[in-house]
């Protein structure tokens, strides 16, 4: 590859500015939010339209030069890091909102909009958009349809593919598809915007979504369950729904995560108590006072120490945002937090997290574990020194095994971080060779040049 | 890059800059980052970018340099932080770093350095005779006349520039206040034995609010001392890297307190207040005064917090109606952590309706001598911040750090702004004195 040539093609159509070449510039876009992995990039590319987009993936396909987007880099799987001598393609500019259609429950947006913005602007109209990442107030929305992210109302909600009505993708030869739309229904051709959620950069570059919105629920009320035994609060959680309550929002952290997320929050949080069960209903005033009652019986016949009602919406409001903050809380633990993402059946929950305990003792190991217990998505973390390799060869191991076991569960590696170059080597163990192949054929088929996140997800 | 292999910031403890697991939650906090979007410009980007170059995997540069600079050091990342980095030390390691290798170095910016931070803020008596220069010039009519000469114009590399921005010299420095009344109206049985920190431009400056603390403090029971020999925290030195001359003013102050004789040493200043409560970790490795300068942190108070400790008597006066905006000092929310103690100073004052301020704790873009080396910036933060007081239709902001007072009363002066800009403690003492209006307690000050 002749890098000069390239970096003069791109300065014909690219100012300084939207061209980063240093080693500094290039150093702070090599890694994302994920532990461990960093690549520099050959340079760092930030345009501010649709064809700034397509010309440069025009260029980059006829050099065969690799192109990896990304958003904010919040990524927890890897899949922003660049490939070796990629240009890292930062989409952080193209923020605008531009439509919020209030008639069709849709808000057209630039994939370098944040999520929090996204919300802010639903919320402004009346509406709702329910997908809330951990990293809401920095991710792109860009990164969160390419990543299909999840967050903490899945359980009512769903995630983000649930959301996405229509994107504009520049294809890897630099020509532009458009793909959805804003009707509800429709049924001509293959769905292929359903392939480009969650396809992590490997099959083109999102640069317009048009994304539902719902109306947003008339109230809603936020519970805290203290438990001094894991699989009490996992019992609940399968009694609930059990109970066909399906909160918004039924969230778990154990007493390691509680103790940093309380370090860093002071908020009042309990680190006394084994577990926390975080629940919040929503909907019509009358039911959400129905299920709140329900859920805080269910809770105290599951052995639950205490539960209270979140007194105002500001409290509950920042109960939520401590949650979110667990994973990064959790760094004050140890140098290095590995964070895993495997999901299981709802009623492999409580399975799944002794399983999770009984590994960190196996291999002498520090996992702290929160996660969407709603969904069955877990997210063990273990705490560690990158500088320690014979701690990191456990951490490995045991990361492995919780992999393949959720597989035996009926579960996924991943439930909604992606697979990235964090859990690529574990991916052909849960989809078989014929899936392993259908990925491929399908990647070929959008980009047979192979220039888009080459290596991520699978080689 | 420096061949030594133990520059400042390989010599950090490593685990500091570890503790950043690049998550992101800093970014939408970053000033900066939010006027570039570049990475580079945020807090995650520039501690990557200390770590490359403490792993030896990136030469310390001008360009890092600069970035280093670029930073306000308004440490709005350490509030978002989940993980507890400690970007404070970071950053002043790191703009130590860049000293060290003179990575910046040139004549004009060489010589300032040696003149104003090793000569003129070493010690406060020689910053007092420049003030009471810069006082004739203000009060002779010299001011205006050279401001419409244009010969501000022909000044070098831009100084003509900073004149606007400087504020006025009070009449009478903090001592000549407290000798003259102040110190007679410490209570005959006080509770608490303080002393005031009276800082270094806060003395010539604003020496009045330093002169109200003193009143509110000795309202709420407390003596207040003034001792002599006190200069200048040293927050200026450590946050432009000139760490050995940080080092000596604390000493200077350690020297000059007695620490184990008082219950407190006040600060009010959100920037000094969070720099001298790090005068441990700055003499650390001081053998004759590590020990000491422990102790002295451990008495440092602002006195907001310090107020909300003791608990703050409420005034018995009726006032007259203010609606008052809280522009949040970013050393003093983001740094020390106090907002709270903040706020209820202002609501003890009788009448003080405290209106909402968006982005209350957002940089005014004052941060130490930002305003002087980045002036584009700043401006544009202060352009940010005048919108969000406007639109509050507050008469009057308060704040709780001289930077951000100066830089808040020249934001005024630009916009022709209906706004008064005050200490919070400076509302307390004037409903403490209308009590005893004709009284002898820190009455007036003439």
């Amino acid at each position: 590859m002749d890098h000069a040539a390239l970096l003069s093609d791109l300065r014909t159509f690219l100012r300084s500015d939207q061209l980063l070449t240093s080693d500094e510039d290039c150093s702070v876009y090599a890694f994302d939010g994920t532990a461990l992995l960093h690549q520099r990039p050959a340079c760092v590319v930030l345009p501010e339209s649709r064809d700034e987009v397509a010309r440069l993936l025009a260029r980059c396909n006829q050099r065969g030069v690799p192109v990896v987007a990304r958003g904010s880099g919040t990524g927890l799987a890897g899949g922003a890091v660049p490939a070796p001598g990629a240009v890292a393609l930062c989409l952080v500019r193209l923020n605008q909102i531009l439509a919020l259609d209030a008639a069709n429950l849709v808000m057209v947006v630039q994939p370098g909009v944040l999520t929090q913005q996204v919300a802010d602007a639903a919320q402004a109209a009346g509406l709702f958009y329910p997908p809330d990442p951990g990293s809401i107030k920095i991710s792109t929305i860009g990164g969160n349809v390419a990543n299909n992210s999840g967050g903490l109302r899945g359980l009512k909600y769903g995630v983000t593919r649930d959301y996405v009505m229509g994107l504009e993708v520049v294809l890897a030869d630099g020509q532009v598809l458009e793909t959805g739309n804003k009707c509800v229904k429709d049924v001509a051709g293959f769905a292929l915007k359903d392939l480009f959620v969650g396809s992590e950069g490997m099959l083109g570059v999102i640069t317009q979504i048009a994304l539902k919105l719902v109306p947003a629920p008339a109230s809603k009320k936020t519970l805290l369950g203290l438990y001094d035994d894991m699989t009490q609060a996992a019992a609940t959680v399968s009694a609930i729904i059990a109970h066909k309550i399906i909160p918004c929002t039924l969230e778990f952290l154990d007493r390691t995560t509680i103790e940093c997320v309380e370090a860093h929050a002071s908020i009042g949080l309990p680190t006394d108590c084994a577990a926390v069960l975080l629940i919040e209903v929503d909907g019509h005033p009358a039911q959400v006072a129905e299920q709140a009652a329900q859920i805080e019986a269910i809770a105290r016949e599951g052995g639950a120490r205490s539960v209270r009602l979140a007194a105002s919406a500001a409290e509950a409001e920042q109960l939520a945002a401590a949650r979110r903050t667990a994973f990064s809380a959790l760094a004050r633990l140890a140098p290095t937090v590995v964070l895993e993402d495997v999901t299981v059946p709802r009623s492999e929950l409580a399975a799944m997290v002794a399983f999770v305990q009984a590994v960190g003792q196996r291999h002498q190991v520090r996992v702290g574990t929160f996660g969407h217990f709603g969904d069955g998505n877990l997210h063990p973390t273990f705490l560690c020194d990158e500088r320690d390799s014979e701690e990191m060869g456990r951490v490995e191991k045991a990361m492995a095994e919780v992999f393949a076991h959720a597989v035996e569960l009926g579960g996924t590696i991943t439930g909604e971080h992606g697979v990235g170059l964090a859990k690529k080597p574990y991916l052909p163990g849960q989809l078989g060779p014929v899936g392993m192949e259908i990925l491929q054929r399908v990647k070929t088929a959008f980009d047979p040049k192979g220039i888009l996140n080459p290596g991520n997800m699978f080689d | 890059m420096n061949d030594d292999g133990l520059n400042l910031l390989s010599g950090l403890d490593y685990s500091a800059l570890q503790q950043c697991m690049h998550c992101g939650l800093c970014l939408p906090t970053c000033p900066t980052y939010d006027a570039t979007l570049s990475e580079r410009s945020s807090p995650r980007g520039r501690i990557a970018l200390m770590r490359a170059i403490a792993d030896g995997e990136l030469a310390a540069s001008k360009t890092f340099a600069e970035e280093m600079y670029f930073c306000l050091g308004c440490l709005a990342c350490q509030t978002a932080c989940p993980a507890g980095v400690d970007y404070a030390a970071l950053f002043e390691n790191a703009r130590a770093e860049v000293e060290r290798q003179g990575l910046l170095d040139g004549a004009v910016r060489n010589f300032a350095r040696r003149w104003v931070l090793g000569w003129l803020f070493a010690k406060q008596t020689r910053l007092r005779t420049l003030a009471r220069l810069l006082r004739a010039f203000q009060r002779s009519g010299l001011q205006a006349l050279v401001r419409r000469s244009g010969l501000l114009n022909l000044l070098p590399f831009g100084l003509g520039d900073l004149e606007p921005l400087a504020p006025q010299i009070s009449r009478r420095f903090t001592d000549q206040l407290y000798r003259r009344q102040l110190q007679q109206a410490n209570p005959p049985t006080p509770r608490y034995r303080v002393a005031l920190l009276a800082g270094c431009v806060q003395d010539i400056s604003f020496a009045e609010v330093n002169a109200d603390t003193i009143c509110v403090l000795q309202h709420n029971g407390c003596q207040v001392l003034l001792p002599d020999s006190q200069s200048c925290c040293g927050s200026l030195h450590a946050h432009t890297g000139a760490v050995e001359q940080a080092r000596q003013q604390a000493r200077l102050n350690i020297d000059a307190f007695a620490a184990e004789n008082l219950d407190a040493i006040i600060v009010n200043a959100g920037g000094c207040g969070l720099h001298c409560k790090h005068y441990d970790r700055l003499l650390a490795d001081d053998p004759a005064y590590a020990e000491r300068a422990a102790a002295w942190s451990e008495k440092v108070k602002d006195v907001h917090e310090w107020l909300a400790d003791v608990g703050v008597r409420p005034p018995r006066a009726a006032m007259p109606p203010q609606q008052v905006a809280y522009h949040e000092s970013c050393h003093l929310k983001h740094g020390q952590r106090v907002s709270a103690a903040a706020h209820a100073v202002l609501q003890a004052v009788p009448n003080v309706q405290l209106v909402p301020l968006a982005e209350a704790d957002w940089c005014c873009g004052s941060a130490g001598i930002y305003n002087i080396t980045q002036p584009e910036l700043s401006m544009q933060l202060l352009d940010r911040k005048m919108a969000h007081l406007s639109a509050t239709g507050a008469t009057v902001v308060a704040t709780g750090n001289t930077g951000c007072a100066i830089q808040l009363q020249y934001g005024v002066r630009r916009a022709q702004a209906a706004l008064d800009v005050v200490h919070p403690v400076s509302l307390l003492a004037a409903a403490y004195r209308a009590e005893t209006q004709g009284g002898t307690q820190c009455s007036t000050l003439d």
